[in-house]
């Protein structure tokens, strides 16, 4: 096994965490290698080392701080469970407002009265009914009433006079 | 028989706050100093110790016994003390676009040199400072799995569910960790080669 292998295994090594296969296999390699055993011997300082830290102690302080913090927390009672969250409360509250609100605007496009509505309706039928009827250029011209409104038109005085006479 | 942190966690959960000021007393002081080693700041890893046991016991509701006690405690205050540092860190940044930075964690760690007897001339108070900031120095994933295994001594598997990563990665986590410690840590821990007759060159 190389060094850098080795090196990554001295940790589990040194804190007595590895396998016994991979302890037989780092003391192999440390017996014949003077630098692993270098480093080696350097990880253990570094883990006497790292004892030299002092541990602190909390302040007096400490339990009364967390036994108050504790103690200003809202207590749930058995009926929390419906009461539900200030947030989701208004969440709803708003989408129910918004509702009303929207139901009870003007119709961007007003709808006619009934009667209104269906005369309307009746005069875009007939229309559309008639247009075959007027594209058909035979029927305009054998239609008298078209041709004596155009003539009328080309000659009122003629027109005026064929009026009367038909009244006498 | 004494009862287990998870059967006092139970307890917790059924009313007893007998049981959860016993789970104060202790681990207030395991927190604190694992906090304290985090964040290397008393006040800091006071508060950040009391928002640990505060979210224990607003969890306690729902706290079901998957894990040991300790992993959970533990990964409560790892991920509040990570937050902590990143956030200091980036506050630190922001400062440091007004004005230069000229606390001690600015500064590079003079090493003393090789040839000095360390041990001679360091008295046991900068010793021991000297190698608090080795380890504040380490990158902070690095430094809470060096603080889970040398000082809380968990095992492999607790601390990479704290760290939520596979044991592989924790392994060379702390590979990483140690290695960079072996060299900060030179002028205490260095020795000289002594190699055998007969013995291979290191490959």
């Amino acid at each position: 096994m190389k060094c850098e292998d080795i090196g990554k295994g001295l940790i589990a090594y040194l804190d007595r965490r590895a396998s016994s296969a991979d302890r037989r296999v780092i003391e192999e390699h440390l017996a014949g290698c003077a630098a692993c055993r270098k480093r080696a011997e350097e990880y253990r300082k570094v883990w006497m080392a790292l004892d030299e830290v002092p541990a602190i102690e909390p302040s007096f302080a400490f339990d009364a701080r967390v036994r108050q913090r504790v103690a200003a927390e809202p207590q749930r009672h058995w009926f929390g469970w419906f009461v539900p969250q200030a947030r989701l409360a208004f969440s709803a509250a708003l989408l129910l407002a918004l509702t009303v609100w929207l139901a009870k605007l003007p119709p961007s496009n007003p709808v006619m009265p009934g009667a209104t509505a269906q005369a309307q309706e009746e005069q875009d039928f007939n229309a559309i009914k008639d247009l075959g009827v007027l594209e058909n250029y035979d029927v305009l011209t054998k239609f008298d009433a078209l041709s004596q409104s155009a003539a009328a038109s080309m000659h009122p005085e003629k027109a005026q006079q064929d009026d009367s006479t038909a009244n006498d | 028989m004494a009862r287990s942190d998870v059967q006092m966690m139970l307890d917790v959960k059924a009313g007893d706050n007998a049981s959860f000021d016993f789970l104060l007393q202790k681990y207030r002081s395991p927190l604190v100093n694992f906090l304290y080693r985090m964040v290397r700041d008393t006040a800091t890893a006071e508060d950040l110790a009391q928002e640990v046991f505060l979210r224990v016991y607003r969890a306690r509701k729902q706290y079901t016994p998957s894990a040991k006690f300790t992993t959970w405690l533990f990964r409560i205050a790892t991920n509040l003390a990570l937050n902590s540092v990143r956030d200091n860190r980036y506050h630190k940044m922001g400062i440091s676009l007004d004005a230069p930075v000229s606390d001690e964690d600015s500064a590079p760690m003079e090493l003393p040199a090789r040839e000095m007897r360390v041990d001679d001339r360091m008295i046991e108070r900068d010793r021991a400072e000297f190698i608090r900031r080795a380890i504040g120095m380490l990158p902070e994933k690095q430094r809470a799995a060096v603080l889970l295994h040398k000082y809380e001594e968990m095992d492999y598997g607790e601390i990479a569910k704290i760290l939520e990563c596979s044991e592989g990665a924790l392994k060379s986590l702390l590979f990483r960790a140690y290695e960079t410690l072996r060299v900060q840590l030179a002028p205490l821990v260095t020795q000289p080669i002594t190699q055998g007759a007969g013995e291979r060159r290191p490959s």
